[in-house]
């Protein structure tokens, strides 16, 4: 009978801790929603694998954080900003959203993060390039992780100019992301005493470069920098290297995730650079963790793969810290705690949302250099995150 | 340098010949679309998916069977052209005499539904596939280097999309088929089999598409929207020759191709757009294109 009385009341307390901290969860679960685009250009690069990556962090905390439940939904955003913004307006509304991952397209996430920022929702952004999340339009609940251009015009054009590469030749694509890439890369080469002699504007999903490639040609430039990403920067690397440009110049591929990498061939691509937030094959935790999201996707996991993983991670530890998911004091507890795992490496969250962390600046593999079509990058250096990202801005010093 | 009015003429000249080299892309896509259309009076928008058909098929081929680029140049048009009849026997011809948009819309479903399966089973960013051996060298041009993968595609180009033209113009063969396509009825009296005929004009013409995805697939990423980007620019292409008319389609590929590699230099930011404004001037100006006839 004590025995019974015993548990009965050990039960009524964990009942009652449970319900506490219950009322501290909004609606009785924490709910991500993950947005990424499903079957477009970038689907390799932040589509199921993004839903994927974010579902085994919620695996892998266990479930639940302060006794509440944690559910993963997931839409496309079909690439269109106007449908993204739908999605985030919805489920914010009606389904009780507390946060949305994934977000890949820079022109989607710019109309994603409007809706989030009035709902006082927290953006976790993984795969979109523009630096704009942290400075132009920038709020207190943006939170971008695995990289952005800054990071990669310092990562790959920097050390290039500073090896005597002075005149460069872009070869851009026209629309945002492409022209912020350049705008950013073209900073960094007149900063180090580099010149530009010229770029051409390629419509995104140009299929011919042949043109450009003439043009970079002609300029006189040392290196071509491709502004571009995804198939662009495969079409254009085919050219480059069937018009004997390759051999000519070097030329830097300034995004480039591994999906495309392996889409490129071995020959043409082989010695090429780039920078990257996070390869597969850099150490003994990024080959684990790569594995297991192998195991489930089917493919090596690209950058903001496993960035979307380890944010969602550092968002469920911060609520667990916080003791509540109320976004404020969640988004507190983010900053406040250093992310620290696989992905995060030497890492803080700034007062900006920006998580600054190490860049690796690598190299793709020659042919003769691979042992498996999954080794397609070798690290040349680690940049420290403070020498890859720009500081805050003073009106985006979000305390 | 070489200038003329300011204009650096070396320059001028190879993009003049880079526009020539995706014109004669053009032509055969749109010869492709004209036939199927001039001939059977279906719209495909599958073409662009058939394109993408191809050039998946000889990474298979290459992948999986050890086909090399020249073997993959016969069989793939062969069976990217069975996949074409397929569609025509089972899917097109029951509703054959249902207005043009029915095709249209079906064959834009069939184009969507193979893009969709292919993004799911090979992903979205492409596959790699090499530039055969006996064609990665190139020619030192005094105003470019002109790879000879690039002189390889204009010369078979030409030679395809002239033997097309000749055969359905100029022989027997093609005299049925016209004849067949304008009046099966007594087409049908004199005791020939045009569905047969017609099946196979399909069957050809997507095997057209098949073959221009082969011939992509060294220089272009081999991806599951190759298609979809093409299409329309090729769309366009064909309605501006006139659509029907063969040959119209293969002068205004070369053309349009040349136009474009002329944009590219003088103000690339124009160069996917400039196609349609000529289709737009051309449609207000001669509706029924520059060699169709007026209806």
């Amino acid at each position: 009978m004590r025995m019974i009385k015993k548990t009965l009341l050990a039960a009524s307390v964990a009942a009652f801790a449970s319900s506490a901290a219950l009322a501290n969860v909004s609606d009785g679960k924490v709910k991500i929603g993950v947005l990424a685009d499903m079957g477009g250009v970038y689907a390799d690069i932040c589509g199921e694998g993004c839903v994927t990556a974010i579902n085994m962090a919620v695996e892998d905390f266990g479930g639940s954080v302060l006794g509440a439940p944690i559910e993963v939904i997931s839409a496309d955003d079909q690439l269109k900003p106007d449908v993204g913004s739908a999605i985030v307006r919805k489920w914010i509304e009606n389904e009780q959203v507390d946060a949305v991952g994934g977000l890949v397209s820079s022109a989607v996430v710019g109309a994603a993060t409007k809706v989030t920022t009035e709902a006082k929702k927290i953006a976790l952004i993984s795969t979109a390039a523009s630096n704009a999340f942290t400075t132009k339009q920038c709020s207190p609940y943006n939170v971008h992780w695995t990289y952005n251009v800054v990071a990669l015009a310092n990562g790959t054009v920097k050390p290039m100019v500073e090896a005597g590469k002075k005149k460069w030749f872009f070869i851009t694509a026209d629309y945002a992301f492409g022209h912020a890439l350049e705008g950013v890369a073209t900073k960094v080469i007149k900063e180090n005493g580099g010149e530009v002699m010229g770029a051409a504007r390629a419509p995104l999903g140009t299929t011919d470069f042949s043109s450009y490639i003439l043009q970079a040609q002609s300029s006189g430039a040392d290196v071509v920098a491709l502004a571009n990403a995804g198939t662009d920067t495969v079409n254009a690397l085919k050219a480059a290297s069937e018009f004997g440009l390759t051999q000519m110049v070097d030329v830097a591929g300034l995004l480039v995730f591994t999906p495309n990498a392996q889409a490129m061939d071995p020959n043409t691509a082989g010695g090429m650079r780039t920078t990257t937030g996070f390869y597969w094959d850099y150490d003994d935790q990024t080959r684990e963790w790569s594995k297991r999201f192998k195991e489930r996707h089917g493919a090596i996991p690209a950058m903001g793969h496993a960035g979307a993983y380890s944010m969602t991670m550092h968002y469920l530890k911060a609520i667990e810290a916080a003791g509540t998911d109320d976004s404020d004091a969640v988004i507190k507890k983010m900053k406040e705690m250093k992310p620290d795992d696989f992905f995060a490496r030497n890492a803080t969250l700034r007062s900006d949302g920006r998580m600054v962390h190490d860049m690796y600046y690598v190299e793709i593999t020659k042919p003769e250099e691979r042992s498996s079509s999954d080794d397609i990058f070798k690290v040349v250096s680690v940049i420290p995150g403070d020498q890859a990202f720009a500081p805050v801005l003073p009106e985006c010093d979000f305390k | 340098m070489v200038t003329f009015l300011g204009i650096n003429l070396f320059g001028l000249f190879g993009q003049l010949l880079v526009g020539l080299i995706n014109g004669s892309f053009y032509a055969l896509l749109s010869l492709g679309l004209a036939i199927i259309f001039g001939l059977l009076k279906i719209i495909n928008f599958a073409q662009g998916a058939m394109y993408m058909l191809g050039a998946f098929a000889a990474w298979l081929a290459l992948s999986y069977f050890g086909i090399n680029y020249w073997a993959a140049l016969v069989v793939v048009p062969l069976a990217v052209g069975f996949v074409g009849i397929l569609m025509e026997r089972f899917l097109v011809r029951p509703i054959a005499n249902e207005d043009h948009l029915y095709s249209l819309l079906l064959t834009f479903g069939v184009a969507l539904i193979l893009q969709g399966l292919f993004t799911h089973l090979y992903g979205s960013s492409g596959l790699p596939y090499s530039i055969p051996e006996a064609l990665s060298g190139g020619t030192k041009l005094p105003f470019m280097y002109l790879p000879d993968y690039r002189l390889w595609i204009i010369c078979a180009s030409v030679v395809v999309c002239g033997l097309t033209w000749w055969m359905i113009e100029k022989t027997k063969l093609g005299a049925y088929l016209r004849a067949g396509t304008e009046n099966p009825h007594l087409m049908q009296a004199f005791g020939i089999n045009v569905p047969l005929i017609v099946t196979l004009t399909f069957g050809f013409g997507v095997a057209l598409a098949g073959l221009a995805g082969v011939m992509a697939a060294p220089i272009y990423s081999v991806s599951p929207d190759m298609g979809s980007n093409l299409l329309i620019v090729v769309f366009a292409i064909v309605v501006i020759g006139g659509m029907g008319s063969i040959g119209g389609a293969i002068l205004t590929g070369l053309g349009m191709g040349v136009i474009e590699g002329l944009t590219k230099y003088f103000y690339p930011e124009a160069s996917n757009t400039v196609i349609f404004l000529v289709m737009v001037i051309v449609l207000l100006v001669k509706p029924a294109g520059l060699f169709g006839k007026e209806a």
